[in-house]
């Protein structure tokens, strides 16, 4: 049985500037000890999708459909129930590892009351029991570290406390939302095989939430591809890779930059995402698609399986989309440079992207 | 941390003194004297007295003689106009009680503030933030000079159920009209301040990581959310405590208290030189006191802060 089941989630927004889709109609699950790769980019709903799972979601959001940890329905669930889940079954740490710990409490008290809340544990139990997963995640000196206030730690070693914050109670889910986007690279490199590593250990599910598909390629045996709000391709991570089969994981594969093309300019997906304040009728990614067609603008495509663990949300022939995969250039793309309307849409789609869904929709603040 | 506050009382020193000599530089430059009067006096009653209060001498001389009588008996010098009173006196008698009452407004507009702003923040934009809101308007736009005149009227001169005015340091009913008069319009301040500030926190990535580590709401809020947002509060407080315990003049009057606000308007009016230099001397040192309190609090609460 899996043990995270998601069925029909969306998430909606209210804000003043009218209803934001964050999240549409996603199915997927995750099985016990899997890692299950997130990709999309700023604004596809790939973080409010964890969100609306941990009821993590700001006030004015509202998450409907059903998610089903190990059986049992926790989406919308009361508090005191969501509370326990939290702490024991799934757990998540966060982009953004500067702000994400208590800047005005010791590490030890950050991590004891998790164990003395939820275990039970005396605080001098507690306190031991965060420096051994202190321990566990590699910071060196756990036992004298664990009175220090967190700014006195670099930015992997807050990650890493992070990290031993949340494993705390043994979860047998982890949500890492993008870990190492805040990091350097060798930091980054150092905290992937760390996930590895206690994912392993603990034997834990793991869902990585990303933009960087090197981080994919690297860490997940699943990939989901989000575009605004919705699933658009899911496949093992192999095939994701080798042979793509929606226009949009196609345009992230090809901007990936290559060491071995030095010089040429870096390729992207032209125009940008929608707004999903107003959702284009059809598919999200058909004013940026390179093989769309007439019934793109009107339908939304479903998302349908077409091969073992394979399933995309797409009108284009699988054939022509595989096949043209190694010969169209998407940045040239003449086609996919939107009509003049469209482009008045831009700026603000660009806008809600990064200041709305992204990261969490402004409130309807009365001052 | 002590390094500090010797230091922060070491500079104080000199502030003070600062202080002091501007403000009787100011009051010499301000027009009139302690003895002009609508009638005037004749003018070798005029002459003894200058001679006697030592206003003939040139000014250097008499912030010396001032400064001297300070720091060698702590002696604030005559009042000029209540000539069998010092200085020392008017503010011994008046300042416990300006004291009191500033204590107790400052105690209620904290409490109340505070709560306000939290349920405020907490139930952001329901009908409690609207109430919340809507009483802290309220509280603000009703000046204390309107307030008490209301309050007299309605528990004293309706419902006859509390003093209309005096003091009383053992009679609590002399307490609470001052009290609420005077809080009311800080806890308004203090209750907007909260509430933004909380709002803030409450938003902010680390509520989201103890939310997510199956903490109870009123949990987070208690741990987590309050002290952040109290930084903001803590450093309006500094000033506003030295405000109300050094005395509002119109609770003085409303209420007949005989705190030092009263004395220190009517010293202004009557130019009586010396009450006016203790009163402003007590308000200076107070006010280098709190704020030196101020960021003690400070670095308390946000260990990013050391000095």
């Amino acid at each position: 049985m899996a043990l995270l089941e998601i069925n029909d989630l969306s998430v909606r927004f209210q804000t003043n500037d009218g209803e934001v889709r964050a999240v549409n109609d996603v199915n997927l699950t995750v099985d016990p000890g899997e890692t299950l790769g997130v990709v999309g980019e700023s604004g596809s709903g790939k973080s409010q999708l964890s969100f609306a799972l941990m009821g993590l979601l700001a006030r004015n959001g509202r998450a409907s459909g059903s998610v089903r940890f190990d059986g049992q329905e926790i989406l919308n669930a009361p508090p005191k129930l969501m509370n326990r889940i939290r702490a024991e079954k799934i757990a998540m740490i966060f982009q953004d590892p500067m702000t994400s710990l208590n800047p005005y409490m010791r590490v030890a008290d950050q991590m004891a009351e998790v164990l003395t809340l939820h275990k039970g544990m005396t605080k001098r139990e507690a306190v031991a029991e965060a420096v051994r997963m202190l321990d566990a995640v590699k910071i060196p000196d756990a036992q004298g570290r664990v009175r220090l206030y967190p700014h006195e730690f670099s930015g992997g070693m807050r990650q890493r406390v992070m990290i031993a914050m949340a494993l705390l109670c043994k979860p047998r889910l982890l949500i890492a939302d993008e870990p190492t986007t805040a990091l350097d690279v060798t930091v980054q490199a150092q905290i992937m095989q760390l996930l590895a590593d206690l994912q392993r250990e603990f034997g834990m599910a793991m869902i990585l939430i990303t933009h960087d598909m090197g981080v994919v390629a690297g860490s997940c045996e699943r990939v989901v591809v989000m575009y605004g709000g919705r699933i658009r391709e899911r496949a093992p991570v192999g095939p994701l890779f080798s042979a793509p089969a929606h226009p949009y994981t196609q345009g992230l594969l090809a901007a990936i930059p290559r060491v071995d093309h030095q010089g040429d300019e870096l390729a992207a997906i032209p125009g940008s995402p929608p707004n999903m304040t107003r959702p284009p009728a059809g598919c999200a990614f058909e004013p940026r698609c390179p093989y769309r067609r007439a019934e793109c603008a009107t339908r939304e495509p479903a998302l349908d399986g077409f091969d073992e663990g394979r399933a995309r949300a797409c009108f284009a022939p699988l054939q022509d989309v595989l096949a043209h995969r190694e010969t169209v250039h998407l940045a040239e793309d003449e086609a996919a440079i939107a009509s003049p309307d469209e482009q008045d849409e831009a700026i603000p789609a660009a806008a809600i992207a990064g200041a709305g869904v992204a990261g969490t929709p402004s409130t309807v603040d009365k001052p | 941390m002590f390094a500090f506050v010797m230091r922060r009382l070491a500079v104080a020193i000199p502030t003070l003194l600062l202080l002091i000599i501007f403000s009787f530089i100011l009051m010499h430059l301000a027009p009139g004297g302690p003895f002009s009067q609508e009638r005037e006096l004749p003018a070798q009653v005029l002459a003894n007295l200058n001679e006697k209060y030592g206003l003939n001498d040139p000014l250097w001389k008499q912030i010396w003689n001032y400064l001297t009588g300070i720091v060698l008996h702590f002696d604030f010098g005559p009042s000029f106009v209540y000539p069998d009173r010092t200085v020392n006196e008017l503010i011994a008698s008046g300042f416990p009680v300006t004291l009191t009452y500033g204590t107790l407004s400052f105690i209620v507009a904290i409490l109340a503030g505070v709560s306000l702003g939290v349920i405020a923040a907490i139930w952001h934009n329901s009908w409690l933030d609207y109430l919340a809101v809507g009483i802290s308007i309220g509280a603000q736009v009703l000046p204390n000079f309107v307030m008490a005149p209301i309050l007299v009227l309605v528990f004293t001169l309706w419902y006859r159920l509390l003093p209309g005015g005096g003091w009383s340091f053992t009679d609590p009913t002399f307490w609470i009209m001052p009290v609420i008069a005077l809080a009311t319009s800080y806890m308004a301040s203090i209750a907007r301040i909260t509430r933004s500030s909380m709002l803030e926190v409450l938003g902010s990535n680390h509520i989201r990581t103890a939310r997510a580590k199956g903490m109870p709401e009123h949990r987070v809020i208690i741990r987590h959310a309050l002290k952040p947002a109290m930084l903001p509060v803590i450093s309006y407080l500094g000033p506003v405590f030295v405000s109300m315990i050094t005395g509002s003049v119109v609770i003085d009057i409303y209420f007949s208290t005989g705190g030092i606000g009263k004395a220190f308007v009517d010293s202004a009016l009557n130019r009586d030189y010396a009450v006016m230099m203790g009163v402003t001397i007590l308000v200076g040192a107070l006010t280098i006191l709190f704020n030196l309190i101020v960021d003690i609090l400070y670095a308390w609460i946000d260990p990013k802060i050391r000095y």
